[in-house]
């Protein structure tokens, strides 16, 4: 009996405890201020969305172009790094001794870090391909090469070298790849401008759905820009609110574009890494190098997703002080 | 530049004076009550209001002025996201003013006008009746030195438009200059004062 009327007393104690918080709740409820701009409606809701999906493209095209500038850099940079001699068989040339002199010249040049002969075994499976194997590279007169490798950053007198060999070694023709890295720079100046314009004409076109979308979601609060006024609101206070509100909610749009960029940035090199030593894998990183945008690349998505919010809050400004010029006269 | 509304109209408001602008439907009261507010600008004449020319007040000073004002608008003009108290504080607010020193002097006029118990209910939720009290406890907040209000017995029952001519009475003996835009001959006849009555666009006043 005792033990009933102690657990009847303690229900009661537990109903009296949570009215008492529910009440308190309320009242929390009610002192806690709307915000003086109404929640997104349904253009609201669908300017962030436009706004997270032209962030989304324009930040997978900034990755393109940043993935292209850097992949052309490191072809010009593989190429021009190294150079070959090559050495012609002529009657009587003793082609050891002609490899080992062409070696010694082109090594005593600054700016080249080593020089190596290419010996007959690898000659031959260079050749493996045109002439079949099984190759007796000795019965032919098959040209020899020195690969030479040089300091990108302070390459060697190519004309001095090109002239000395003719001295010493007759049959001796130098090749710095310069023809072949002229076209490569070219094709790369014009893969980087050709992205650069892609990229310029995507952020134009995300700056232009951005502001329209904008006012879109602006034109359902004249109402509120209306009664703000005529209550004595200044106009600075006015833009003040609108401009914090879609400040947010262009951040909300662009961040969630961003992020979703670069989670298909992270997901492809984490493909490309894991298919490293596969032909597809191979293929990819022949074409695209290894698919990681850096740094500045991700720098990029940032700049990108807080422009875009700033240009939303602008353009929230710049249409609350039209509509209140309008209004007032 | 249309057709004008409004033509020779010559008038003063005088402090703490009760007065009510009558006239047929389209004559032009509620372009005269903007004119007031400050709302619209005059094609041509002069108006001064508290002692300043119209035409020489700047954007800046437009709102600074309107504070001095209270209106109430015949479509009341509550914002449906705000709470009737939030509404009724909204002239507060905008000013930057502290939630804690006004909260009181809301809820006492919330109750003032009788919505005391409908202080947190959103205005979709209100009556008609409701809703012009609301409005016309925003437009009082600020203690105004005029009150323009238009219609503001249109939505309502004679009763409840009774209680809401003794609350602009009370408040007009309490100091503010009041203006009632109304075509409700039976309302005017509740009160004695003065009548400014619009008619083709010209204005007669009857003390």
């Amino acid at each position: 009996m005792i033990r009933s009327i102690a657990a009847r007393d303690q229900a009661i104690r537990l109903v009296e405890r949570a009215g008492a918080m529910r009440r308190e709740a309320v009242a929390r409820r009610a002192r806690r201020h709307n915000p003086i701009v109404p929640p997104d409606n349904v253009a609201g809701r669908a300017m962030v969305l436009v706004i997270a999906i032209m962030t989304f493209l324009s930040c997978l095209t900034l990755g393109a172009v940043t993935l292209v500038r850097d992949t052309a850099a490191t072809w010009q940079t593989q190429i021009s790094r190294e150079a070959t001699i090559q050495i012609k068989p002529a009657d009587g040339l003793d082609m050891e001794a002609a490899l080992a002199e062409a070696r010694r010249v082109a090594s005593r040049y600054n700016g080249v870090r080593s020089a190596s002969i290419v010996d007959p075994a690898a000659t031959a499976r260079l050749l493996e391909p045109w002439l079949g194997p099984g190759l007796d590279i000795d019965e032919l007169p098959v040209p020899r090469l020195i690969i030479v490798t040089i300091d990108p950053v302070e390459r060697p007198d190519f004309n001095a070298m090109r002239a000395e060999l003719a001295q010493a070694v007759p049959s001796a023709i130098l090749d710095d790849h310069r023809t072949w890295v002229d076209r490569l720079v070219t094709m790369a100046r014009t893969t980087v401008t050709i992205g650069m314009s892609v990229l310029a004409l995507m952020l134009s076109a995300t700056a232009l759905t951005v502001i329209f979308a904008t006012r879109g979601a602006m034109a359902g609060n004249g109402h509120v820009i209306e009664v703000l006024h005529l209550v004595g609101a200044e106009a600075r206070f006015i833009a003040r609110e609108f401009r914090r509100h879609f400040l947010l909610a262009g951040t909300r749009g662009a961040a969630a574009g961003g992020v979703a960029a670069i989670i298909v940035f992270v997901l492809f090199s984490w493909w490309s890494s894991r298919n490293v030593a596969t032909p597809e894998g191979d293929q990819a990183a022949a074409l695209f190098g290894n698919f990681a945008i850096g740094m500045s690349g991700y720098l990029g998505v940032g700049l990108i997703v807080l422009l875009i919010a700033v240009l939303t809050a602008i353009t929230s400004h710049i249409t609350v002080i039209a509509y209140l010029r309008r209004i007032e006269t | 530049m249309g057709p004008e509304v409004l033509r020779d109209v010559s008038f003063q408001l005088p402090e703490r004076s009760f007065q009510f602008l009558s006239g047929p439907s389209g004559t032009g009261k509620t372009t005269l009550l903007r004119l007031l507010f400050m709302s619209l600008k005059p094609t041509r004449g002069l108006i001064t209001i508290f002692g300043k020319d119209r035409s020489k007040i700047t954007r800046e000073e437009l709102p600074l002025m309107r504070r001095r004002i209270g209106v109430v608008f015949q479509d009341f003009r509550l914002l449906d996201h705000l709470t009737t108290y939030e509404n009724v504080a909204l002239p507060l607010r905008v000013r930057g003013r502290e939630e804690a020193n006004y909260r009181a002097d809301v809820v006492e006029l919330l109750k003032w006008v009788g919505l005391g118990d409908r202080m947190h209910v959103f205005p979709p939720v209100l009556s008609g009746g409701e809703k012009q009290r609301a409005a016309i406890a925003r437009a009082l907040i600020e203690q105004p030195q005029i009150l323009l209000a238009d219609e503001p017995t249109g939505n309502v029952d004679p009763q409840l438009a009774r209680r809401l001519l003794r609350l602009l009475i009370e408040l007009n003996r309490l100091g503010t200059a009041v203006v009632i835009a109304t075509h409700d001959i039976g309302l005017m006849d509740q009160v004695d004062a003065r009548r400014m009555i619009l008619s083709g666009g010209r204005l007669e006043i009857y003390d």
